[in-house]
């Protein structure tokens, strides 16, 4: 099970190195240069755990947000038609990237391996990215060179759901699911690894009892009608869709599994922000105000009708709807109400990307040891967010400044000093 | 006149269209099958929410009938070049994306192939040294080459374009080969008796008699160009019918799906029939 397959070598022309980095030595664009002869991946995750690798960059969101004129005006995004995207979908349709000066193409992409590789090579400026994605990317996952990719702001926060076949109606305690055949969108998703904490935490092995596949979203619906799939934990609005389509019912929010955990990202490379730092931060205060205009409940059925426009999402309104109030129905006759269903901020918490890699190396994707806060600390830009935000005079979160917050994850704790006890338990 | 034959061959057309309409009618018009745990009567806010109360729009589609199918294709072609930006194009601009790809690829192919087929025709040695090469190129899907394309290209639209010149490549090669291998040697003959100079024999002579068979692999390779593509831009695509496709897909919207399935059989028949009258016109009889 590998979505790797489509990996590149380093780009170091794009990233816009210095011809001469030495090796093994940090570079301005967070990555460490290979030498002609072949570095090997231990001496990179060496270099990562003594936190040389992204602990010393000059990253100019880090410190103070930058003011002055755009370095460039024409910005191209990239996005994946999933409900994860409504910040980026409102940020253009309610002009918050115009008042900015910003003029922006959205770009539809088909899937996240070519969002990654168009994000790396330079087609994509900035992009809709699965919130492990930038930390995967940044530590080199996957078989590939680390690229620097910061996270500028969160996008949302819950929104997605474990569907199951409606045959599966009577088998919802996930101990009886051994043997049972599961659809995820990518690898390195907050869908792999909730699911995998999910099936974990109820005593099954997601490596053994079950089977995990990687799957476009709309092939999990045509594969949950045809039975090749018992379920999939994927984005909305394909959760609700499956159940309007009488395919499945909707077993688990994953807001009642972790409620507030993120799972879409707003990423670029930190070569993109080193190169055009107002750029970088005018998308960033847009993309603060469009999570700040989704949270707003009024809000999400004006942006339900946008989004369901051929060039955004292009699925009915009503199926887009019941995902972002969480007035719904579950698919067993039963209309349900979360409004924590789909939520919006956009503070990227550096514990939430300690629990991401933790994960990582709860379930192999991670060898060696890593230095989770400092690589946090890097990707997760959350005190620019903090500062935008305040400056543009949004209402600040209740979290008293505090940039480390535990998390409570199916009842049990996670504290972002000790994550290996999450694993344990 | 129209002969008999052919009358009879367009009554028994119609006949087969007639009866595929029936059987793909008959086939979609029982109603969907209702889930066992839906719908329970009497709660309308559920109804609702599943698409079902009166007066809201049927979200549900299934596979579509005829009717149906014909209503949304009318919708779709209403308006083919309507433009609301990259990611909302009108389908004629999506053909028009598919078939600039093509026409770069395959154009890049025929530049290359021809020459190459004069090459290793003309020289048995060079014929039986690059034979092998070819011989395993050749089957290779062009599918297949996608991660390798995407790997050392990596551009969208480069890859999508490369793929379509290997494909179409290797037909055109052969043809051109075996057609130039098998000119008479009469008029080679003869040509070398009247003193014809190294360019002249090759464009007025060989060409000429080779044309026939260069056109044939010139039609194969642009009908595998033409399947290449929709495959392509449906893994990278941002435009383009194979984009078209998936998008629709993405909305489990089968009746758009079959339209551009339709549509992709449509536009391959057109480029056929193109070098097909192009192949008639060089086409001598001996």
């Amino acid at each position: 099970m590998s979505g790797f397959s489509f990996l590149r070598p380093p780009r170091a022309t794009l990233l816009q190195c210095a011809p001469a980095v030495p090796a093994g030595a940090v570079c301005g664009c967070g990555a460490v240069h290979a030498p002609p002869a072949r570095i090997g991946r231990r001496a990179v995750l060496g270099a990562l755990a003594a936190g040389t690798v992204l602990g010393s960059l000059p990253s100019p969101l880090r410190a103070a947000v930058p003011a002055g004129p755009l370095e460039r005006a024409d910005v191209t995004i990239g996005f994946v038609p999933i409900s994860c995207a409504a910040p980026l979908i409102m940020a253009e349709a309610q002009g918050f990237f115009i008042q900015e000066g910003l003029r922006v193409q959205l770009q539809k992409t088909a899937n996240w391996a070519l969002v990654r590789d168009r994000l790396l090579d330079g087609h994509l400026n900035a992009s809709h990215l699965l919130s492990p994605m930038p930390l995967a990317l940044s530590l080199g996952l996957g078989g590939n060179a680390p690229h620097a990719v910061r996270v500028a702001s969160m996008q949302n926060l819950n929104g997605q759901a474990i569907t199951l076949a409606l045959r599966h109606h009577d088998r919802r305690d996930p101990r009886q699911w051994k043997g049972m055949t599961f659809a995820i969108p990518f690898e390195f998703s907050m869908h792999n690894l909730l699911l995998r904490a999910y099936l974990a935490r109820h005593g099954l092995d997601p490596d053994h009892d079950v089977t995990l596949r990687v799957t476009a979203p709309p092939d999990m619906v045509a594969n949950l009608r045809a039975g090749n799939i018992d379920g999939f934990l994927g984005p909305e609005p394909f959760n609700q869709r499956a159940v309007i389509e009488e395919v499945g019912f909707i077993h688990i929010l994953t807001a009642e599994i972790w409620d507030g955990h993120p799972c879409c990202a707003f990423g670029m490379t930190a070569a993109f922000m080193d190169a055009s730092p107002n750029t970088a931060a005018a998308l960033q205060r847009a993309m603060i105000r469009a999570a700040d205009f989704m949270q707003q409940p009024d809000n999400r059925a004006q942006a339900a009708r946008i989004m369901a426009q051929p060039r955004y999402l292009n699925q009915p309104e009503l199926v887009i709807r019941q995902s972002l109030t969480g007035h719904y129905a579950d698919g067993l006759g039963v209309v349900r109400d979360n409004p924590r269903r789909a939520a919006y901020s956009p503070y990227p918490y550096p514990s939430m990307a300690v629990w991401i890699m933790s994960q990582f190396e709860r379930w192999g994707y991670l060898k060696g040891p890593v230095d989770y806060r400092d690589v946090a600390q890097q990707v997760f830009l959350i005190d620019t967010v903090r500062q935008q935000a305040q400056a543009m005079n949004l209402p600040q979160p209740a979290d008293g400044g505090n940039n480390w917050p535990s998390f409570n994850i199916m009842g049990q704790h996670f504290d972002p000093d000790h994550p290996s006890f999450f694993n344990q338990g | 006149m129209i002969s008999v034959e052919s009358r009879r061959a367009f009554f028994l057309f119609l006949a087969l269209f007639a009866g595929l309409l029936l059987v793909w009618q008959l086939s979609t018009a029982s109603a969907p099958e209702r889930s066992p745990y839906g719908i329970p009567q009497g709660n309308a806010e559920y109804q609702m929410l599943m698409g079902h109360a009166p007066g809201t729009t049927q979200t549900r589609e299934g596979f579509p009938g005829p009717a149906r199918f014909v209503a949304s294709a009318l919708q779709a072609l209403h308006a083919p070049f309507h433009n609301n930006g990259p990611s909302d194009r009108g389908i004629g601009w999506q053909v028009g994306a598919s078939l600039l790809r093509v026409a770069i690829g395959y154009g890049l192919a025929v530049v290359v192939a021809v020459p190459l087929g004069f090459l290793i025709g003309l020289r048995p040695v060079i014929r039986r040294a690059v034979d092998p090469f070819i011989q395993i190129l050749r089957p290779i899907s062009p599918l297949a080459w996608m991660p390798l394309a995407l790997y050392t290209i990596r551009n969208a639209e480069g890859c999508g374009i490369f793929v379509i010149f290997i494909c179409s490549l290797w037909p055109i090669v052969l043809n051109t080969a075996f057609g130039v291998g098998s000119v008479r040697r009469e008029w080679l003959n003869v040509a070398r008796t009247l003193e014809v100079g190294w360019a002249r024999r090759v464009l007025f002579v060989l060409l000429p008699a080779a044309a026939p068979t260069i056109i044939t692999g010139m039609r194969i390779g642009l009908g595998i160009a033409w399947l290449a593509i929709v495959a392509a831009e449906m893994l990278v695509g941002s435009s383009g019918i194979g984009y078209f496709v998936w998008n629709q897909w993405n909305n489990l919207s089968l009746s758009n799906v079959l339209l551009a399935v339709l549509l992709i059989g449509f536009t391959g028949m057109v480029l056929d029939g193109a070098l097909a009258a192009l192949q008639r016109s060089v086409t001598y009889a001996e």
